[in-house]
């Protein structure tokens, strides 16, 4: 690692004002990402702002059917969340099979939605649950936040505060795993409201998280694993890496969604 | 036995500090005046260095000093050898290739060390090696092996025409011919080991200490075999004279074979450390483990089994063609050869067999011996034939093994092996009882109805252990002998430290070994102390690899011991005034059979020190060494069975059943032994299904250089293992062992292999037997 200078902050704005007085800085969260990164001398930032200690980032609400989780929320927190289980429960298992025990109760919501790494499975629940991004400067919609591989909108000094979103119907998160890292290979996140359905992959996608319209149409007209079985996934837009090549991920796309589709019931 | 005897389930005595995190281990060795030390590494697969500039990186804050290869060769030191020679068919000796510790001219794989820095902090070390500046001049690479024996493709060594390193052969090639040209029938495959890292859980570290007051040195080691590295380094490497070194390896945590060869930055860790007058620690992270430890297995052969019309083996043809990596590591010569030819009958009576294997250079990292190392390979080859022949006759391959069987003993199979004993059968019966193989079809027919491919596989192994008889290795091209050592010393109280030339990396030795004492002279385990791994503190010795710590470094202990016991005998009937030979020991007592005369075993011990009242002519004392030469190798061998389920629609399998049942001879520890086989059969499933280096062609990247990328077994993905011992003693040494350490490993892959292609029907599948890999075998049906 390359020498760095470490700040706690208290309050977003506190943690603003330290990066912006930074040379270089990077917020610093759960570091299950950055601070691996910065083990392997692949990134060096000058200062680091942890924004660990901002309690007002933290916690998971849930009123009626509208849920707010803080972006410090901790993976572990959000699986085992009773609440949340309550009014959507593929958003604590989705949770539940992030890396390991150490990771879960280190990585938080906000951390893994800002670096969106493309085999993350967090960025698939906010394009599905048609989230809200909150941040210290303004709210995001979902489908406008991600764009591509590890890229967001957020500005250099803009934090993710929290995440909302309204409880669907129905939803459930069907994750290929990569055999060696455990990320996804090929996730699928189903959600259905009324007549409004939202199909989000990750892992898959040569381009990050994406929604596939083909599937959503489909099982608008017919919620069923049936529907989505007979919907072209195209193998020119995935990823083909050491572990899976573009057709076979296409083709996970398509056994996940089924699987997810099922699982909502 | 005793309690804590031979046979005994006892818990391992070295666990309490290694669960409670109190190991230490050579990175946790700390001495007065430390530095740290990171290495320069070549980002080329293959390029000539122009220049090298290190001045900026000593400049740079907290650097002592930073070397490179040019000071270090003027300085004396040797290149890296391989230590077995191998000639090809012609009588021409291998070409070896010189690898310098440091390169200083080219660099052959992504990877290899160039310079050394040594500062006051690991980090700073880090930042100043980015600074050194070497002026690379990219050449071509090549990363395949058959690509690499091409004309045109680069050529790594001037020594190696075309990169082949040797053209080697064995067996009878025209008896062969013969057989398969009147063969009734032939199966033909084409057999991929794919190339595996180690992955110990702990990474490799040295740390150098030069004293210029005794003009002497000292190295803390990550090694299986610390004496063998001190000859090493001073007749080869001239790092100095074995008087002058000692070197120490402490707590190891795992070797599988790869902390068995001498590595670049050892040497160069006690040379920067002379250079640098600070005692120089490096400690390798996970990345580097991946880049620089050397690798196993990577063959591809090319076979052929004849058949008799009653479907007897009548031949067996192999050609394999074996990546060497960039450099010749210390045994990789005798693993495609030795270890693994002279395994190719198997557990089967085959009389005629050939096999050519052709070593190559490539622009990776070095190949060496890895748990099994040639046996895996020669399993993997032998067994997934078998069983591919059963299909072809459409014969049970249960049935096709059985007749095919060796069934007398000794028997010498055409390839060198001559097996002492065993009993094959007995294994594949119980193993076939114990996965109940005839209830398989019901199991198939109700996994279908659940939309699952269910498949069942077998695997009989042979291994050779215990190596190995000295005179035979050496005129085989060994250069060492394969014996080992032991020295017992009683203490005046009667407690005893066993000084053992073997080493413990995860064995047990600390329990086993005082199990044996413990057995011999009726004291419990806790007044025994194993003392090993240090130069200063043992004898020479030959260290620990191929399950030898049984069958030889346990031998020799039992040598010493006679020696204790004939000593102690004299000395008691002496003191008791009775025969010698109705003296027994037992129960912490020396005793005269059918009285009540007795000595305590304490008394008997302090008299020997005190020496007021020894038999005329007795040295005071009761310490006794040994070395023991084993006659032959050992020979266990077993069968294993797997059970699987594919999911046609991912080509996720799932290991429903996997049993083993193993012959080891006698048995010291049956947990301990137990452990040894679930180690084993978990690194070979993940050989199997999991694991496979990667380097990109294109490039000459190594692609799988994290856990990222490098799928590791996890016990997510195992099931629990049912395993059993049909044990036949072995005739060959005292305590009728076999060995334990690989079979786990050797036996393992293909039984996976030929479950998952039963399941699938599909037999052209290569592992790892990825997910990817089966869906894709799925699917071409
Ligand atoms: C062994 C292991 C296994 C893993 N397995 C999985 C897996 O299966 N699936 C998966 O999805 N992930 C996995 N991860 C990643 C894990 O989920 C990380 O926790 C997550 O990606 C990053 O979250 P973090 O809180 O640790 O962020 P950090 O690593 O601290 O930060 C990541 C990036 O986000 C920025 N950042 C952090 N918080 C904010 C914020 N509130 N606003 C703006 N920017 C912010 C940081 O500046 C940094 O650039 C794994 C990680 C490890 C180490």
């Amino acid at each position: 690692m390359y020498e760095t200078t470490y700040h706690r902050a208290s309050s977003v704005d506190e943690a603003v004002s330290l990066l912006g007085k930074a040379e270089d800085g990077k917020f610093l969260a759960g570091g299950m990402t950055l601070i691996a990164t910065m083990k392997q001398r692949l990134a060096a930032p000058s200062d680091l702002v942890d924004l660990r200690h901002i309690d007002a980032m933290k916690g998971i609400s849930v009123n009626g059917r509208s849920v707010r989780i803080g972006a410090g929320t901790c993976h572990y927190d959000v699986a085992s969340s009773a609440e949340l289980r309550a009014v959507c429960p593929a958003l604590c298992d989705l949770a539940s099979h992030i890396g390991d025990p150490h990771v879960r109760h280190m990585g938080t919501i906000g951390g893994s939605v800002a670096n969106n790494d493309p085999a993350a499975d967090y960025p698939s629940a906010v394009l599905a649950l048609n989230m809200t991004v909150i941040t210290n400067k303004r709210e995001i919609a979902a489908d406008d936040f991600f764009k591509g591989l590890f890229e967001t909108a957020l500005e250099e000094d803009e934090i993710i505060t929290a995440f909302s979103f309204e409880a669907p119907e129905k939803a459930a998160y069907a994750k290929f795993a990569n055999p060696a890292s455990r990320y996804a290979m090929a996730g699928v996140f189903v959600a259905k409201n009324g007549g409004d359905v939202r199909v989000a992959v990750t892992g898959a996608g040569s381009d990050g998280v994406f929604r596939h319209a083909g599937m959503e149409q489909a099982l608008a007209s017919h919620w069923s694993a049936d529907a989505v079985a007979g919907i072209h996934v195209d193998a020119e837009d995935m990823l083909s890496d050491l572990h899976g090549t573009s057709e076979y991920r296409a083709h996970l796309v398509k056994v996940m969604a089924k699987r997810a589709v099922a699982a909502a019931g | 036995m005793g309690v804590e005897g031979i046979g005994a389930r006892v818990t391992r005595k070295e666990d309490k500090r290694f669960l409670t995190g109190k190991g230490r281990y050579v990175d946790d060795m700390v001495v007065p005046g430390m530095k740290f030390a990171a290495f320069v590494r070549s980002p080329h697969a293959h390029a000539k260095i122009k220049s090298i500039d290190l001045s900026a990186a000593k400049d740079m804050p907290g650097v002592i000093d930073v070397l490179e290869g040019k000071a270090m060769q003027e300085d004396g030191i040797g290149n890296l050898i391989c230590g077995w020679m191998i000639h090809s068919k012609d009588g021409s000796p291998m070409n070896m290739g010189a690898w310098r510790p440091l390169a200083y001219d080219t660099v052959r794989y992504v990877g290899d060390a160039v310079a050394i820095v040594v500062a006051d902090s690991q980090a700073e070390a880090r930042d100043a090696a980015e600074a050194v500046v070497v002026d690379y001049e990219p050449l071509p690479h090549v990363t395949e092996a058959l690509t690499a024996l091409q004309d045109g493709q680069p050529q790594i060594h001037p020594e190696a025409k075309n990169n082949l390193i040797y053209d080697w052969e064995i067996g009878d090639q025209a008896a062969t011919e013969a057989a398969l040209a009147t063969a009734a029938h032939i199966t033909e495959i084409e057999i991929t080991n794919n190339r595996l890292s180690p992955n110990p859980m702990e990474p490799r570290a040295a740390l150098g200490i030069y004293d210029t007051a005794e003009d002497h040195y000292t190295c803390y080691t990550t090694s299986q075999n610390p004496h063998a590295a001190r000859l090493v380094m001073s007749a080869f490497y001239n790092v100095a004279p074995e008087n002058k070194l000692r070197v120490i390896a402490p707590d190891v945590g795992g070797g599988f074979g790869s902390k068995i060869y001498i590595y670049p930055e050892e040497i160069t860790c006690l040379w920067a450390s002379r250079k640098t007058g600070v005692p120089v620690k490096w400690n390798s992270d996970r990345t580097e483990a991946f880049l620089t430890d050397a690798h196993g297995r990577d063959h591809v052969s090319q076979v052929k089994m004849a058949f008799d019309a009653n479907n007897r083996i009548t031949a067996l043809k192999v050609e394999t063609t074996a990546n060497f990596g960039a450099y010749m590591s210390l045994f990789s010569s005798a693993v495609p050869t030795y270890l693994y030819a002279t395994l190719l009958s198997g557990q089967y009576n085959i009389p005629a067999i050939h096999a050519e294997v052709k070593a190559v250079y490539t622009n990776t990292v070095p190949v060496d011996a890895y748990r099994g190392a040639g046996r895996p390979e020669a399993t993997y080859l032998l067994e997934r034939t078998v069983e591919t022949a059963a299909r072809e006759l459409g014969m049970s391959p249960a049935e096709l093994r059985r007749i095919n069987f060796i069934r007398e003993f000794p028997h010498q199979t055409p390839v060198i092996m001559n097996y002492d004993t065993g009993d094959y059968e007995a294994s594949l019966n119980a193993a076939m009882e114990a996965a109940d193989w005839n209830g398989f079809e019901a199991r198939r027919a109700e996994a279908a109805s659940r939309g699952k491919k269910r498949g069942i596989g077998m695997s009989c192994y042979i291994e050779a252990c215990g190596i190995a008889p000295s005179a035979a290795v050496g005129s085989l091209g060994a250069g060492v002998g394969l014996w080992e050592s032991a020295e017992v010393r009683v203490n005046a109280v009667g407690t005893v430290e066993i000084l053992t030339g073997s080493h413990s990396h995860g064995q047990g030795h600390e329990t086993t070994f005082a199990q044996l004492v413990s057995e011999r002279l009726g004291m419990p385990i806790s007044n025994v102390n194993i003392v090993h791994g240090d130069t200063d503190k043992v004898q020479m010795g030959m260290g620990t690899y191929g399950s030898r710590s049984g069958a030889v470094g346990m031998s020799a202990i039992v040598k010493a011991l006679d020696k204790v016991e004939a000593k102690a005998k004299k000395l008691a009937a002496h003191l008791l005034e009775a025969d010698e030979s109705d003296i027994v020991i037992e129960d912490g007592q020396v005793k005269v059979a059918g009285t009540d005369k007795a000595l305590q075993w304490f008394e008997l011990t302090l008299a020997a020190y005190t020496a007021h009242n020894l038999p005329e002519g007795m040295e005071p004392g009761l310490k006794e060494g040994a070395f023991y030469d084993p006659s032959n190798f050992t020979f266990p061998a077993g069968c294993y069975i797997c059970e699987v389920e594919v999911d046609p629609e991912t080509g996720v399998t799932d290991i429903v059943q996997f049993v083993a049942a193993d012959d080891f001879g006698n048995i010291i520890n049956p947990m301990i032994v137990e452990g040894q086989v679930h180690g084993g059969i978990a690194q070979g499933i993940g050989q199997a299904m999991l694991e496979g280096v990667h380097y990109d062609p294109d490039t000459g990247q190594l692609i799988t250089a994290s856990y990222m990328d490098y799928a590791m077994p996890r016990a997510d993905v195992l099931p629990s293992f049912e395993v059993s011992h049909q044990n036949t003693p072995c005739p060959g040494n005292p305590l009728g062992l076999k060995g334990c350490g690989e079979a786990g490993a050797i036996g393992s892959p293909p039984a996976f292999m030929n479950a998952v292609t039963d399941a699938i029907g599909n037999n052209n599948l290569t592992m790892p037997a990825t997910p990817q890999k089966v869906w894709e075998a799925v699917n071409r049906i």
